[in-house]
């Protein structure tokens, strides 16, 4: 089964057992705009919650994208070298950025589920 | 940025809005950054077909008065402006007394016979307008300077630009490149338009009295080849077209000549003198400038920004710095210029740059990326 959760600063973790796949949201890409460069980690590198961990690039600016939970990098999706612009066109899914073994499960109380974060994107654009 | 402040508004920020533009503070003014088609989309448009570009926020100055009104603006400028016929634009700039350019400005003697002789249009920098306006009221005494704010100022660029606005009136059948007329244009009524640009592909700039301007906009919008373009395309379609920027490529600390603009000084001028910095100019003509832009293809996709550190090939010295970088559209990749220790300014140098603390390759490369376009006859191209 599969648990979505999210950060204030617009990733998303897909929790599968002890593996993260994450990424950036749809809000975060539509207010990017178009995606022209993902800048992704080594696989090994072990991160820290809230570390920076990726960098997201659009024809506008730099964004640095962090770690949703503690873990090791086991996967990178090396798609994104050639078609960046799957990160506009399905941010939470063909556009996932990387895939973490979360050493800490119990970080994921921390984050927010899909209707909290569903809430806190409506906030933001009040 | 604009906390507290009131943000000016163009003639055409209600079309913006309602055509779903994201609206930014740029130079004082709230512009459209882009529309729902993305600054991508817009880029490969305007290189393919037309775009749209509301540029109302630069300033449309006229100098009028005397026959002299052209060579009192030699005073301030390098260009060669007397040799100007009626209907002609020089690119140039208002120069401080160290050389440095104050404003990268169009200067156009007017086509009409009576004002051609004793009048000249400019088209300045947003940013820059006031001060360039007092600089020249100061400097011009006697000469009456105007700020035309009744006006609104568009740009259609692309390589359908003169198909479509050959549907409204003649002028592409009457302008070359860098060639300016009064014009009747349907929808629009008398305009001054213009076979110039800041894309690198064949456009016109038409100056359009404001109550007109939104209506003559949402006409050309009615034209399938016709998207309307924001200032983030228009920044990326200047980029590949190795076209400055002002503030960022150019500035008050920058000589035309570092500047690789030399080609804007006119012959009679570099040997002449007779504009402010003219001796700082004419011994960095001779002896050369200690700096140069140049453009640079970093390897790779990661992107080059503004202020990235360019060092030399082993990563050693630091010999210059980014101005302008992004992604290319039309290029499919980074494309930067910047300036650099002239040793390493010919094209093919190898380069280093930081970025986010890594060393990535590039090499010099000459400008600009996307070959211009421009019209050299007048005419509408058949396709």
């Amino acid at each position: 089964m599969t648990l979505s959760r999210f950060t204030k600063e617009h990733e998303w973790a897909a929790l599968e057992s002890d593996t993260a796949t994450c990424g950036i949201t749809d809000y975060a890409q539509k207010a990017l705009g178009d995606i022209v460069y993902v800048e992704l980690p080594p696989i090994g590198k072990k991160v820290r919650q809230g570390e920076q961990v990726a960098v997201v690039e659009s024809t506008k600016a730099a964004s640095e994208v962090f770690a949703p939970l503690d873990g090791e990098v086991i996967a990178v999706n090396e798609a994104l070298a050639s078609d960046p612009g799957a990160v506009n066109r399905a941010a939470m899914s063909e556009g996932w950025f990387f895939k973490l073994k979360v050493s800490d499960s119990g970080q994921v109380s921390s984050l927010m589920d899909d209707s909290a974060y569903a809430r806190y994107v409506q906030e933001l654009i009040k | 940025m604009f906390v507290g402040v009131t943000m000016l508004h163009t003639p055409l920020y209600d079309l913006h809005v309602s055509l779903g533009a994201k609206m930014v503070a740029f130079a004082g003014y709230a512009m459209p950054v882009q529309y729902p088609a993305g600054v991508l989309k817009e880029h490969l448009h305007t290189r393919a077909a037309a775009g749209l570009f509301d540029i109302s926020h630069m300033g449309q100055v006229s100098i009028e008065g005397r026959r002299d009104a052209m060579s009192r603006l030699e005073t301030l400028m390098p260009g060669e402006f007397l040799e100007l016929a009626p209907g002609q634009i020089r690119y140039s700039f208002l120069l401080n007394e160290q050389g440095g350019v104050m404003d990268d400005v169009m200067v156009t003697r007017p086509a009409a016979l009576e004002r051609a002789e004793t009048c000249v249009d400019l088209i300045v920098n947003a940013a820059c307008k006031q001060e360039d306006f007092a600089h020249m009221q100061a400097r011009l005494g006697g000469l009456k300077v105007t700020m035309r704010d009744d006006r609104a100022l568009l740009a259609l660029q692309g390589p359908l630009a003169a198909k479509v606005l050959a549907r409204f009136c003649e002028a592409p059948h009457k302008l070359a490149f860098m060639q300016s007329a009064l014009f009747d244009v349907a929808e629009a009524g008398p305009c001054l338009i213009s076979r110039s640009g800041y894309t690198g592909e064949d456009g016109f700039e038409i100056s359009v009295a404001s109550d007109r301007a939104e209506k003559f906009c949402r006409a050309l919008l009615a034209h399938s080849e016709v998207l309307p373009v924001g200032l983030g395309a228009r920044d990326t379609l200047r980029l590949e077209a190795g076209l400055c920027l002002y503030g960022h490529d150019l500035d008050t600390m920058t000589t035309p000549v570092e500047a690789g603009l030399v080609w804007a000084i006119g012959k009679r001028r570099r040997t002449q003198g007779g504009f402010p910095g003219a001796a700082v100019v004419q011994s960095q003509l001779q002896q050369g400038a200690a700096r140069k832009r140049v453009g640079i293809r970093p390897e790779g996709r990661a992107l080059a920004r503004e202020q990235t550190e360019i060092l030399d090939a082993e990563g050693m010295k630091v010999i210059g710095i980014v101005t302008s970088g992004g992604f290319g559209p039309s290029v499919n990749g980074p494309v930067a210029m910047g300036y650099v220790a002239t040793d390493y300014a010919k094209p093919g140098t190898r380069l280093m740059l930081r970025v986010r603390g890594n060393l990535l390759s590039a090499s010099t490369v000459s400008m600009p990326f996307v070959a211009h376009r421009y019209a050299t006859t007048p005419g509408v191209a058949q396709s």
